[in-house]
């Protein structure tokens, strides 16, 4: 049973904290990622997974074991590095089967294991080669062969996809995808990039300044974020926030207009929340609309992103697919779907609305 | 025209710096080859050619055996620091510990010691272990000087080792010992042969304790041999075998130095602008 | 798990982990023969040369001697004043050893600059041009000592008789014979054989001095006499004192080229020299080591001073 179990984990270097005690649970064979905006501490956390850094405090377990005093050869994991990290003078073959080699496994199974891995990412016939001779996404799949080979419990990415350019890393993306179920490994995850994480994962695990901010399904999060933090860094283009007062169902900007939010859970200083697509170009005698001016147009093809102006001078994006697109300077009204507001209150959490 | 003057300038200038450097050398090969009383003559040209020097040097001294010597010699004192820098230089360079400045300077520091400082208490030590007179005295002797050198200019260079590479063989089981062997090794392969040059140099060309802890002719290095060579009588400094002996000498190092040079010069240049 | 359940932290002391531990016992593994070597053959021995120097040990039998304190350096004995900083020999051989340290030290940043000029230019045959430079260094100071010695010869050498034919001198020169030119001499060996290392490092210190100084200079018109006092000689100082500092330490235990060429003579005898003699020579421990714990204390002076004034860079970082 490869489950992974954090219990207060903390993290200091010198005197300076950087994980302020972290509690997770994660079950057998789920894909896990880690993100957040950097320094965060995910790398951090997904280092003390691995062993390769020390907890302050807490405790680490992986199965039933607890590993938090084991080195990381023998806890059961394998990780991927963002830069490869593979052995400049070892050839490809060497380098996958290094960390066997040293376990003084026979022969026989050292060279059915690398040649299965290397065949599962396509790199059978680069073995002989030396990592310089090879391109960046070629280095990947050995870094990614040379953790499968050791058959670990679980796996340990660490940005692995950040070195490479757009068109691999989508490629790699989906390589990745199914490569977890194939072997249906626990795998942990970090990525700085929200594409990655939510396409990825089963759950996520959202970090900021050393916290976890929430853990969940990404969909989950994406619609039912706990914090402005989460709403705000899942989604792109980011989700609207609207800084209000609301007085029994309706919220008032800072220039007096008011927008209906029924049932807002909260009454005072607050922010509302927005994602793009659910605003709405709509026509001016639209009940409960919001009036603005186009400041930009972003057209990416399928869809457009129109920022307006409202009145009281906040930008607030949405995503049109209409066939008209607006012009600069255009007076627009906007409609927004109303039951999809989301409220904070003044500490950044979400209300639930009644 | 000023243009082809500053040239010819400048040649003029590389010409005497060659001449000054060059210049004794030359001189030398041009006296070892006479014999006789040819030698009592200022020639600046050469006048003779004959190896007549260069074979007594070989008889009458047992010169071959000298050089026998401080090849063994050095060659062990190579071998032994970079053996006792490379495990030295991993802990140094790699691990983070309390005091590890402190102790590298300290090991600099050893660098410094004038050679007499050490002289008499080694002249004891050496004594007492029944090594005087021995090879491996002053084996023991010279890594005093090699070590701390050794040690300094290594560490530098494990500093500069990536750490995801490292990391990569912890994840692989790799303890410190592997680690270092099978993985840092053959990184540090070319930094160890320049510093392993410059070491043998050292060693090679040292004189003082080789002066004070042999005895015999047999046992003595090549430096020592040399300055110490006597001839039939007081009066008579046999000048020829000097002479002869010096290029014998010579010839080595400067096919050393021309086919390493590149990297004697990094390997100076790296241990003193590290510092 | 909601943000409340996390309550703010103070700070955490570390505990020292399992790894840590590790790591700390493997460091030291590793450094212990490394240590226990230098132990033996360097802190042994230093230490008990200080020692020495307060007893009155001979070289015959070492392990009989009586402590006699600082009577080696200095004390009163009837009305007169004996020891070390009593000794006229002792003072003699102070002077000699800072003469010689401040020409050859002189000498060799002046001629290393040049030299590190030179090559730094780039010119065909720049490699082999540098080879030689590096071959006076890579041989034996002995046998320098020697063709040197041979060249400096009264009435064989080639150098008095090149100076006789070009009528500079009238009668030929006892280079090493004369006490008054012979620290010359030995200095003037020293240097010919030791500027490649100074010229090397500054060559080093040069050739990281960005070319768009120059080229400034260039369009500015500026002289290259002052180009070179006001652009490069700022910009190559770290590696100008570098080479200066490890020369001074260098020059201040200088033995070989003193010792082959002019022997135990008191015109050029040098610290070490003299220890040596003492010790060696006429036996005397106590005494021979008194004279190489001052010139060890002198020397540990000056590094303990150019560590405190440059402070060296040992975390790695460049500065």
């Amino acid at each position: 049973m490869a489950t992974v179990t954090l219990e207060g984990v903390r993290k200091a270097f010198g005197g300076v904290e950087v994980i302020h005690g972290v509690d997770l649970e994660i079950a057998d064979g789920e894909f896990v990622v880690f993100v957040g905006p950097s320094g965060c501490g995910k790398s951090t956390l997904l280092r003390l997974i691995a062993g390769l850094e020390d907890v302050s405090a807490g405790s680490i377990s992986i199965g039933e074991r607890d590993v938090t005093d084991i080195e990381p050869a023998r806890r059961g994991v394998s990780m991927v590095f963002q830069s490869y990290a593979l052995y400049p003078h070892m050839n490809v073959y060497r380098n996958i089967a290094f960390g066997l080699t040293l376990a003084k496994t026979a022969r026989e199974t050292v060279d059915q294991r690398v040649r299965a891995a290397a065949d599962m990412l396509q790199i059978g016939e680069l073995l002989e080669r030396r990592p310089r001779e090879l391109s960046g996404g070629q280095r990947q799949r050995v870094a990614i062969a040379r953790a499968i080979v050791r058959e670990p419990e679980v796996f340990l990415f660490d940005e692995p996809l950040s070195n490479l350019d757009a068109a691999l890393r989508a490629q790699t993306r989906v390589e990745l995808a199914r490569m977890h179920e194939r072997l249906g490994r626990t795998m942990i995850f970090v990525t700085h990039d929200q594409v990655e994480a939510m396409t990825l994962a089963d759950r996520l695990v959202v970090l900021n300044a050393g916290r976890v901010e929430q853990i969940g399904a990404p969909t989950e999060l994406y619609h039912r974020p706990r914090s402005r933090f989460v709403a705000g860094f899942l989604g792109s283009p980011q989700m609207n926030f609207l800084p209000v007062v609301i007085a029994g169902c309706e919220a008032r900007l800072s220039d007096g207009t008011r927008i209906a939010v029924p049932r807002p859970g909260l009454a005072g200083p607050a922010t509302l929340g927005i994602r793009p697509e659910d605003l709405a170009l709509a026509g001016a005698d639209h009940a409960d609309a919001l009036a603005g001016q186009v400041a930009l147009v972003e057209e990416l093809g399928e869809a457009r992103s129109i920022h307006v102006e409202l009145g009281d001078g906040t930008l607030v994006v949405l995503r049109d697919r209409g066939d008209r697109a607006p012009r600069r300077d255009e007076r627009v009204t906007i409609a927004p779907a109303v039951e999809r507001w989301h409220v904070f209150d003044a500490d950044g959490l979400r209300v639930v609305r009644d | 025209m000023k243009k082809a003057l500053r040239s010819f300038g400048f040649w003029l200038l590389v010409a005497l710096v060659l001449l000054y450097l060059l210049f004794p050398f030359y001189y030398a090969v041009i006296t070892s080859l006479k014999s006789g009383s040819a030698i009592f003559s200022v020639d600046y040209w050469p006048t003779a050619f004959d190896l007549s020097n260069y074979g007594r040097v070989f008889a009458e001294q047992s010169f071959a055996r000298n050089i026998l010597n401080s090849v063994m010699i050095a060659t062990a004192v190579v071998a032994i620091s970079l053996a006792l820098g490379l495990t030295a230089s991993f802990a140094l360079g790699r691990i983070r510990f309390r005091g590890r400045a402190t102790l590298l300077l300290a090991i600099l520091s050893v660098s410094m010691f004038p050679q007499v400082a050490v002289l008499s208490g080694l002249f004891e030590l050496i004594r007492v272990l029944g090594l005087f007179n021995n090879p491996l005295g002053l084996i023991l002797s010279y890594l005093i000087f090699t070590l701390p050198f050794t040690v300094w200019v290594l560490t530098a260079f494990m500093r500069d080792l990536p750490v995801e590479i490292e990391e990569a063989a912890i994840m692989d089981g790799a303890s410190p010992w592997v680690r270092l062997t099978r993985v840092f090794l053959p990184l540090l392969a070319p930094a160890m042969v320049t510093t392993g040059l410059l070491a043998f140099i050292v060693a090679w060309n040292e004189f003082l304790f080789a002066l004070t802890f042999t005895l015999s002719n047999e046992q003595r290095t090549v430096p020592v041999a040399i300055a110490l060579i006597t001839g039939a009588s007081e009066f008579e400094v046999p000048w020829g075998n000097i002479m002869a002996a010096s290029i014998i000498v010579t010839l080595p190092l400067i096919a050393l130095v021309l086919v390493f040079q590149r990297r004697l010069v990094a390997g100076l240049t790296a241990g003193a602008v590290k510092g | 798990m909601s943000l409340a359940q996390q309550e703010a932290t103070p700070l955490v002391r570390p505990r020292v982990s399992a790894t840590a531990r590790r790591n700390l016992r493997t460091a030291w593994l590793f450094l212990a023969p490394m240590l226990a070597v230098l132990a033996l053959v360097a802190a042994w021995p230093l230490l008990r040369t200080i020692f020495f120097s307060l007893t009155n040990a001979t070289l015959v039998d070492t392990a009989s001697y009586d402590f006699i304190g600082l009577e080696n350096y200095l004390v009163r004995d009837g009305g007169e004043w004996y020891g070390l900083l009593a000794d006229p020999e002792w003072w003699g051989a102070l002077g000699n050893t800072l003469v010689f340290t401040g020409i050859t030290v002189f000498f060799e940043t002046v001629f290393g600059v040049l030299i590190a000029l030179i090559l730094n230019a780039s010119f065909r045959f720049r490699g082999l041009v540098r080879a030689a430079v590096l071959v006076p260094w890579a041989i034996p100071t002995v046998v320098s000592a020697k063709i040197w010695a041979w060249m400096l010869h009264d009435q064989f050498g080639m150098v008095n008789d090149l100076l006789l034919r070009l009528g500079l001198i009238a009668a030929p020169i006892a280079w090493l014979a004369d006490p008054n030119l012979s620290l010359w001499s030995v200095a003037a060996v020293d240097i010919w054989k030791t500027t490649p290392f100074v010229a090397l490092l500054v060559l080093a210190g040069l050739q990281m001095v960005p070319q768009d100084c120059y080229e400034a200079a260039r369009v500015d018109g500026v002289h290259p006499v002052r180009v070179f006092f006001q652009v490069t000689l700022p910009l190559i100082r770290p590696a100008l004192v570098v080479a200066i500092i490890f020369r001074l330490l260098d020059a201040m235990r200088v033995f070989d080229v003193v010792y082959v060429m002019t022997g135990n003579a008191k015109a050029t005898q040098t610290l070490s020299v003299m220890a040596r003699q003492q010790l060696v020579d006429f036996q005397d421990v106590g005494y021979g080591s008194a004279v190489s714990t001052l010139l060890f204390i002198a020397i540990g002076l000056l590094t303990a001073l150019y560590l405190m004034a440059l402070r060296p860079d040992l975390g790695g970082r460049r500065q």
